[in-house]
């Protein structure tokens, strides 16, 4: 499955059931540039077992301060719509895959 | 039960300047080769912002873009890249095995280490707790939420200079701690630097705790090291810039270190204390530490091991 977009408006309904990820990110973060393109291979090889998703921390800073992110890239994974996991930095493939196996 | 998942000429481990000239340099000698890209792809350069004094590019190019590119052209010329992290290598036998998580292994001929180094922390209470909560060592990442906040930069080298120079396009006002009365930074990045209003300086004090509350960092707690008397800067976030350390945790001292981990190399070359394994750029490197030194010594770790292959083949 493709990155699913979040934003302000979508984002407390897409992580409220299963299993989701949500990338925090801004085009002006030089890692994110890095870890954009893993997020999005991670999304095609995990199908419909979790869903990946990405946010925009300058068009939602609302959502952002919530989860009181204060750096990014940051991954945060959510189960039912619970916080489960919380990933600050670069981040591989291998990693995520690792960490959202565990609640799927 | 491991597969292996292929045979190669040589891998490289690292995806920094000196892992990505290597593989550029040995693919366009014909060799079969790979890169894994390791838990920072594209290393340290992707925190950067501008890279002012990378040769060729007369009015810079961000550290992003310049990975980006060094990516493509390995890439033009036939590397295979990996998204993976390296558990640990086996130099007992020959092919070596490089053992990749819990399924995969890869076996080689050679192998260019270009691990490079991570940034290093305070290890001081309070610390590990916050990275991501208020302590960060990547401005360029983090420094958008500090907007109109006062901020602390530890250190006092190059490094640090850059991270206060650029948090000032945010808080309100940088503070730089330091231990020592005198920086160790460039230059013309200490003119920088001091020429900034927003930043001030605390000259030869030592950073004791980092002080934080539900949401995170609330402060950080450092001793004048003359009078030994201790104050608090209330701030939000603190960004730790004190220096790198190799990452050689994975080599097991399978490979002679030096007693700070960095990889002993024989000198002008890459080569290690083990034949076939080569090693390049910060990994090996705690003097010079340059974007451009790295990928020169990325491209004599590659002419290294087509000079071992030609030899074995012989």
């Amino acid at each position: 499955m493709a990155v699913k977009k979040l934003d302000k408006k979508n984002f407390k309904k897409q992580t409220s059931e299963g299993v989701t990820l949500a990338y925090f990110w801004a085009d002006w973060c030089p890692p994110c540039k890095f870890q954009g393109p893993v997020v999005e291979n991670l999304a095609e090889s995990i199908g419909d077992k979790a869903t990946i998703g990405k946010i925009d921390v300058d068009a939602n800073q609302e959502v952002a301060n919530q989860f009181n992110i204060r750096g990014i890239p940051t991954l945060i994974l959510f189960k039912d719509g619970e916080v489960a996991d919380t990933m600050v930095g670069l981040q591989s493939e291998e990693v995520l895959k690792q960490k959202i196996s565990q609640y799927i | 039960m491991k597969e292996a998942i292929g045979m190669y000429d040589s891998i490289v481990i690292g995806s920094g300047p000196a892992g990505l000239t290597a593989a550029i340099y040995l693919s366009r000698s014909g060799l079969k080769n790979m890169l894994i890209d390791g838990p920072e792809p594209g290393g340290q350069l992707t925190t950067t912002t501008d890279v002012e004094n990378y040769p060729g590019f007369t009015t810079g190019i961000m550290g992003p873009q310049l990975m980006e590119d060094m990516q493509k052209q390995a890439e033009r010329f036939g590397t295979e890249f990996m998204s993976s992290i390296v558990e640990k290598i086996d130099l007992d036998s020959k092919p070596f095995k490089i053992h990749l998580g819990k399924d995969e292994i890869i076996e080689t001929k050679s192998v260019i280490l270009s691990t490079g180094a991570s940034a290093k922390y305070l290890h001081i209470d309070g610390e590990a707790e916050s990275i991501g909560r208020g302590v960060s060592a990547c401005a360029t990442c983090d420094g958008f939420f500090y907007k109109d906040q006062e901020v602390v930069v530890v250190g006092g080298g190059d490094t640090a200079m850059e991270e206060a120079l650029f948090l000032t396009k945010f808080a309100s006002k940088v503070t730089i701690v330091h231990r020592r009365d005198e920086l160790r930074a460039s230059t013309i990045m200490q003119k920088r630097a001091k020429n900034n209003e927003k930043i001030s300086w605390k000259f030869d004090y030592t950073p004791q705790r980092i002080l934080t509350d539900q949401q995170g960092v609330t402060g950080i707690e450092i001793m004048n090291n003359k009078t030994k008397e201790t104050e608090v800067l209330n701030v939000p976030g603190v960004f730790i810039a004190i220096g790198h350390k190799p990452n050689t945790a994975f080599l097991n001292n399978q490979v002679q270190l030096d007693e700070n981990g960095y990889v002993v190399t024989k000198g002008k070359s890459s080569l290690t204390s083990v034949e076939g394994i080569f090693a390049s750029g910060d990994v090996q490197d705690d003097r010079y530490r340059q974007a451009v030194t790295a990928a020169g010594s990325g491209a004599v770790a590659a002419l290294d091991v087509e000079d071992y292959l030609m030899k074995m083949e012989a």
